[in-house]
């Protein structure tokens, strides 16, 4: 029984990938697009050569963490939207140090990544004070919170940190992810040492849920709050908690950008997104930290083969666009792909 | 002899168990008819095949003589068969008449003809005596009214034959017994009813005929004036069956709870429990009789730190907890057998041994400076479900898969287990059969034997006159009187719940 789940929810986000990649395909086929070869330049836009595997892994960095940061919180029963708001506080927060702090890189990056964490779980705890205190729902909170870091980092960068370009500038060589090492094995891609911050965090997302104390009472909230309060948990602690160390996961989402992919901070006309696919790599990956991690893969692969795709096949990005959204939801109504397995299990049988 | 139902030798798998087994239920017409059995016994697959939700494997079943294939609830409606489910199944934001309609609404001119429709539901409840108001909603009814609700759907429809699947329940013992009155309302009126319950009680007070399963196989049949409760109860377990509850005398000592002119708010800011008093020894069962809404609920909560005490005191032996959080009355010396065992006993989705440590997880040995030690943990719940007879598959099965009876006895091990000065068991029996609840009770007598002092809530006049070894009876948010069980009787406590004076029984 608990086998067959296990195995369950490993097919449901296989079956959904293999689905929306087959109505993409008849999607490009209707629109006189060659689906077979959109999808051969589209996976060697991922995987074929160290050029791509370099930029794949790259853009899973801020997913993995966005996706953490997503499925923390709703493992408490929260829902964080809010994480766009809280990587753009991290991005600038870490960018901050990273422009104005002078220390040796030993000391310089772990402060820079640490600024983007407080800056982020300060951000996420307030929308938690706020349910806990005053029974505010979270989503609303959240989105509303996004929008005020949006203006709030531009405004900030404009009034004390504006370089020439719309820009801070760049952060001193000291608090830099980038390394020359890892762009050479890879072919000159952009890849940076953020990728090995997203993967500590993954385990410590996990050791926090499934080993500690604290995690069980988070995870206790998150089923039943009436129980945790009979069982002496302190269920407003835990709200405020659990959006915190969301948001802790987001705003190092954001230092990724800062002191990994671009050095600086630009001033945003709109949000980065990243943010709001941190929730599609969540519901992806069930929530777990493996499957955040194998969900970002996926994102994070079908975002830079895109545009592989559109160079060398000429198909829109666009259409990677809408095979992504297929897949969330097939996801998301797991209910079909479950009844679809289930014709083909009987029909094995018969 | 033609029956109105009649199911023949009816087998019923699921994967790995036969849930039904070569059962026959016969049902005449005008009899109110008993199913029993024990929990898990197979009514309700009996009564969901009858339903047309499950398709049985083998086996007849025929409606008013004619052999009929019944695969989905629809057609078990249009053959007059009706449900009264336990957990009621209206929309709270409705009207009484919007709920009995619902699916079948009456049209005028394509919009719902709702005067009609609630004249209609006013003729058949004067014809049954459902007393019901068409207009109110359904959240601000009570749960005799809501149940009334249910069952007018059923007539709505046309039913002819309606089960209950354990309808008293959630009933306090007024409307127990008018819901019994309604009942022979009913076949008086021509229709048959299958009577789904474990209490014995009640079906030797309405029931004509009884069948029996028991682990899914059908036992026989009983004219219920040739039997009494001992043997229906023998049929159904299998054994010889303990009622009266074995307990020596009691031996109380010190106070170990007192409680000093409570006042206590419910969530409209109404005093619900309004200078009330009571002391409880060690070594005794103080029993509280009551009829639900007097204040139990926010009592309980008072004391267990949920709910915010405005006035008075409450001490546990020498430490004041009034107002304390519920981690530290725990901590003081509480273990506490919820009321309502999914909403506040058990976290559902955690597994049967996670929910064994949910008051203890952050002590050691089960954790170390916040790190959980998972094999300390799942040695404690083994050694649990073993001791309080728990059945599980294993310790890591969610409590969720558990039935009702298990996920019980799982939280009276993870509370007794603790060893605290003080028990609450509120309503520890609700919904369980004989054999659970026997043991539940030799549970309860166990800590009084060991000098615990055990605070017990129920609906239940019997188990509150069989267990404690005094009464205080609760109306309207305080004790009016404490009685000795054994000097009393259930028409003196049904006097005093009601808010009567103390009167016959003093005088003997």
């Amino acid at each position: 029984m608990q086998n067959n789940n296990n195995k369950i929810k490993f097919l449901v986000p296989l079956v959904s990938v293999l689905l929306g990649l087959l109505i993409g395909g008849i999607i490009m086929l209707v629109s006189d697009y060659d689906p077979f070869e959109a999808y051969v330049a589209l996976f060697q836009g991922i995987i074929g050569g160290p050029y791509f595997i370099g930029e794949t892994i790259r853009q899973m960095s801020p997913l993995i963490l966005a996706g953490l940061a997503v499925a923390f919180a709703f493992r408490t029963g929260l829902f964080n939207i809010g994480v766009e708001g809280q990587l753009l506080v991290g991005w600038l927060a870490s960018v901050y140090v990273g422009v104005f702090v002078d220390a040796p890189a030993i000391i310089h990056i772990p402060l820079a990544i640490l600024a983007a964490g407080v800056a982020g779980a300060l951000w996420g705890a307030i929308p938690g004070i706020l349910k806990a205190k005053f029974k505010v729902h979270e989503v609303i909170t959240t989105i509303m919170m996004n929008y005020i870091a949006l203006y709030s980092t531009n405004e900030i960068i404009r009034q004390f940190m504006l370089a020439p370009g719309e820009r801070t500038k760049t952060i001193k060589e000291t608090a830099s992810l980038s390394s020359p090492f890892l762009q050479k094995i890879t072919d000159y891609s952009t890849l940076h040492y953020g990728i090995i911050v997203a993967l500590i965090a993954a385990v410590i997302m996990w050791f926090i849920l499934w080993r500690t104390t604290l995690g069980f009472e988070l995870r206790a909230v998150g089923f039943n709050q009436h129980a945790s309060q009979y069982a002496g948990i302190n269920v407003s602690k835990n709200i405020v908690l659990s959006m915190a160390i969301s948001g802790v996961f987001a705003g190092i989402a954001g230092s990724m950008e800062g002191l990994g992919t671009y050095q600086y901070m630009t001033i945003n006309a709109a949000f980065t997104g990243v943010g709001f696919d941190g929730i599609a790599v969540a519901l992806l990956g069930a929530n777990s930290a493996i499957g955040v991690v194998l969900g970002a893969a996926l994102f994070g692969g079908l975002k830079i083969g895109a545009l592989n795709m559109q160079s060398i096949a000429g198909v829109p990005t666009e259409l990677v666009g809408v095979v992504i959204a297929l897949i969330i939801f097939f996801v998301a109504c797991s209910y079909i792909v479950h009844w679809l397995m289930n014709r083909v299990n009987k029909g094995g049988k018969i | 002899m033609e029956y109105v139902i009649e199911m023949r030798n009816i087998r019923k798998e699921f994967p790995g168990i036969v849930a039904n087994d070569d059962i026959t239920l016969q049902v005449k017409k005008g009899e109110i008819h008993a199913l029993l059995g024990e929990n898990g016994a197979g009514k309700s697959t009996l009564m969901n095949v009858l339903f047309g939700l499950y398709e049985p494997e083998e086996g007849e079943i025929y409606v008013k003589g004619n052999k009929v294939v019944n695969n989905d609830p629809n057609i078990a409606n249009s053959l007059g068969i009706g449900m009264v489910h336990q957990h009621f199944m209206l929309v709270d934001k409705f009207t009484v008449t919007e709920n009995i309609i619902l699916g079948k609404e009456p049209t005028k001119s394509g919009k719902v003809d709702l005067k009609s429709a609630a004249k209609e539901v006013q003729a058949l409840s004067d014809q049954y005596g459902l007393r019901v108001d068409p207009y109110a909603k359904v959240e601000d009814i009570s749960v005799g009214m809501q149940q009334r609700v249910e069952i007018l759907k059923t007539l709505y429809r046309g039913a002819e034959i309606l089960i209950f699947d354990e309808p008293t329940a959630v009933l306090t013992p007024q409307e127990i017994v008018e819901l019994i009155q309604i009942m022979k309302k009913l076949v008086s009126e021509g229709k048959s009813i299958i009577l789904i319950t474990h209490k014995l009680k009640e079906i030797i007070e309405v029931c004509d005929r009884c069948t029996v399963i028991r682990r899914g196989k059908g036992i026989g049949t009983v004219d219920v004036k040739d039997s009494n409760p001992d043997s229906l109860a023998a049929m159904m377990v299998g054994r010889e069956v303990n009622f009266t509850v074995a307990k020596g005398i009691a031996d109380p000592k010190e106070s170990v709870l007192t409680i000093k002119d409570l006042v206590v708010l419910d969530s409209r800011k109404v005093p619900a429990v309004n200078g009330l008093n009571l002391n409880i020894r060690a070594g005794e069962i103080v029993g509280i009789a009551g009829v639900d809404g007097n204040g139990q609920s926010e009592l309980l909560e008072a004391i267990t730190g949920l709910r915010k005490i405005s006035e008075g005191s409450i001490h546990l032996r020498d430490s004041d907890i009034t107002n304390k959080t519920p981690r530290n009355v725990t901590r003081t010396g509480l273990a506490h057998i919820p009321q309502d065992r999914h909403k506040h006993g058990l976290v559902l989705d955690f597994s049967v041994g996670e929910n064994m440590v949910l008051q203890t997880y952050y002590e050691k040995p089960f954790s170390n400076n916040g790190i959980l030690k998972f094999s300390p943990i799942f040695e404690k719940a083994n050694k649990l479900i073993t001791e309080y007879d728990v059945r599980t598959p294993d310790a890591h099965t969610p409590a969720r898969a558990l039935s009702g009876g298990n996920q019980q006895k799982a939280i009276i091990a993870r509370e007794v287990d603790r060893d605290p000065d003080f028990l609450i068991a509120a309503q520890p029996t609700r919904g369980l059969d004989v054999g659970a609840i026997e043991f539940i009770h030799s549970k309860l007598i166990e800590q009084r034997d060991k000098g615990k002092a055990v605070l017990l809530v129920s609906f239940e006049l019997d188990e509150i006159m069989n267990v404690s070894d005094k009464i205080a009876v609760m109306y309207e948010g305080r004790i009016v009187a404490e009685v000795d069980p054994k000097q009393t009787t259930e028409q003196e406590l049904g006097l005093l719940m009601a808010g009567g004076k103390r009167g016959t029984a003093d005088a003997e």
